[in-house]
């Protein structure tokens, strides 16, 4: 079982810390190989980010994603740029006002769910900043990649002391909007 | 002991930090540096936690410095360590010959990016590999460790303190960028887990007046430490048995180097270690380190999956060099493939070993990005066309 997250979006939308927290929780807490990997420049601020997570049960050679079982993109350029990238048949999470511009036929190949990730974190928790985990509970619920129960401790092992409740109150929304998608219901 | 950070428990952490929890578990408690990407890590997490284990972490002017003062704390009875990366390296070339002379045990990280010079910062190479064997000038040999995983960067840090210890050397850790920054399971194991060595002492005032000969029959002397009682004298210049410098005389010269350079080739049983993958029955050898050895592992797999009797050979240690082994792989496979982050170093030394008894084809990548295993596969199903 080998299963590839890829995570982009631009510097400061928290895209690297969801991806460790993604691979904390599948390595500490479920006890598989995880490898968290990074595209890392001087620029990273402000500019293109980008995140890999490879998660298996058995050791990992090559570290980085071949063809992502699962993308989250959370801009335009990533978008432009990794979507191609995608495994056939697997699940994107858009940042639905973040990405105006939609290839529909290119999307056909993959399960799309967009949403207003950043409104709703800020409707949520009043942090906009928060969407990072909250995408991480759509992620979650979407794909069963890790347990709900290993991404809660993850993510509580990770945020800065204080923030817990608002991030799993984040992150429930998450899970909640999760479910709404797989339904069909968003 | 209390640790500031898990042990006897998994761990998802980078190849950096990795590295900085396994020095102080080796018994580690002297860090001297100068900050540079893609090591600083290493020394961000030293500086944290040093202070928390009664050690030392500390700042020097650069990286001369840095590694004048790890041989300094060596000297005065600590496990010290140092790290840095390509330009940094560069600069400790000098006193890494000065180690060696003195048989100083230290560890020396190289997280390597990609140079010449300043280069690519951020990105990873393996362009360093002939200058951690060969860069300080003189005769010489040292050990050389190359870590492919987090789990393995972590390992082998506490492995480089043991054979530094063992035969009173330098080791270098030379892993890079990727390994550097990735982040990985790591079970770091409680200390009562793991075996330590320590220099070996002088037992009387009598040993301790020869710290350069070789009083036990073993090429390795034990080592006097500074405030201990003894007067030692310690010096680059070629000296005799009791440290004194005899720079004029052929033979004391000849002996001395070559007990310092035969220690680690006599020993090279003890301290080589690699990998192998499917090469029982190969037609073709991949030979990799570090993190290209991951992508050829894949490469590996798939060229099999194609009916296309591949095999690997990863290397963990890459000084002291088995040209032996390589050899004998090349008696049983058609051709061997060198693949790694540079325009040809490790392939210089395979093509040595197989002494002409195989094809040696190198696979080379620089500008930062590992090779993809579908790169190694491609070429070598174009050169089976």
């Amino acid at each position: 079982m080998r299963k590839e997250v890829l995570i982009g979006g631009f510097g400061g939308q928290g895209v690297i810390l969801a991806s460790v927290i993604l691979g904390r929780a599948a390595a500490v807490y479920e006890g598989l190989y995880a490898v968290q990997t990074q595209a890392y420049g001087p620029e990273s601020r402000g500019g293109a980010s980008r995140a890999e997570v490879v998660i298996s049960d058995e050791p990992i050679d090559y570290p980085k994603a071949l063809a992502p079982d699962y993308a989250v993109l959370l801009s335009q350029q990533a978008y432009e740029k990794y979507l191609p990238l995608v495994k056939k048949g697997g699940i994107v999470i858009l940042e639905k006002e973040l990405v105006p511009n939609r290839n529909e036929e290119l999307e056909k190949n993959f399960k799309v769910f967009a949403i207003p990730l950043t409104k709703v974190a800020e409707e949520t928790t009043g942090l906009s900043l928060t969407m990072n985990i909250l995408t991480l509970g759509v992620l979650v619920k979407l794909t069963s990649v890790v347990s709900e129960e290993s991404i809660e401790k993850a993510v509580l092992d990770s945020v800065p002391k204080g923030t817990e409740n608002i991030n799993l109150k984040a992150l429930r929304k998450g899970f909640e909007l999760g479910e709404k998608a797989k339904n069909g219901e968003l | 002991m209390r640790y500031p950070f898990p042990v006897g428990d998994a761990d998802f952490i980078q190849g950096d930090e990795a590295i900085a929890r396994a020095a102080i578990l080796a018994g580690c408690r002297f860090y001297a540096g100068y900050p540079i990407t893609p090591a600083s890590e290493i020394f961000e997490a030293m500086s944290l936690y040093m202070p928390l284990v009664d050690g030392v972490s500390i700042q020097m002017e650069d990286e001369i410095g840095s590694i004048a003062a790890v041989i300094g704390a060596s000297w005065a009875g600590a496990k010290a360590m140092t790290a840095t990366s390509g330009p940094g390296f560069s600069l400790m070339m000098e006193n890494l010959g000065y180690a060696i002379m003195t048989e100083t045990p230290l560890v020396l990280v190289n997280v390597q990016r990609s140079g010449p010079s300043t280069g690519q910062p951020t990105l990873a190479a393996q362009g360093d590999l002939m200058q951690a064997i060969w860069g300080t000038h003189g005769d010489h040999s040292l050990i050389v460790l190359t870590p492919a995983t987090v789990q393995e960067a972590f390992d082998m840090t506490i492995r480089a303190f043991n054979l530094a210890e063992k035969y009173r050397t330098p080791v270098i850790l030379l892993t890079d960028a990727e390994v550097g920054h990735m982040r990985e399971r790591v079970y770091a194991p409680h200390p009562d887990e793991l075996e330590l060595v320590y220099r070996k002492l002088p037992a009387n005032e009598e040993e301790a007046k020869y710290p350069f000969g070789d009083i036990h029959g073993d090429l390795v002397p034990p080592m006097p430490i500074f405030g201990k009682g003894y007067r030692t004298y310690v010096t680059g210049l070629t000296h005799d048995e009791r440290g004194r410098p005899k720079t004029v005389d052929a033979e004391i010269h000849e002996r001395l180097v070559k007990r310092i350079v035969g220690k680690i080739e006599n020993n090279k049983k003890d301290i080589i270690d690699y990998e192998t993958y499917g090469l029982e029955d190969a037609d073709i050898a991949i030979v990799s380190f570090g993190i290209v050895a991951r992508s050829a592992m894949r490469a590996v797999k798939e060229l099999r999956k194609e009916g296309i009797n591949a095999g690997l050979l990863k290397l963990n240690v890459l000084w002291p060099f088995d040209f032996e082994l390589i050899e004998k792989i090349a008696e049983n496979v058609e051709r061997i493939y060198v693949a790694e982050m540079n325009l040809g170093q490790l392939y210089h030394m395979v093509k040595e070993g197989a002494n002409g008894k195989a094809k040696v084809e190198l696979i080379s990548r620089i500008g930062g990005e590992v090779h993809t295993p579908g790169e190694i596969v491609e070429r070598i199903k174009r050169d089976l066309r």
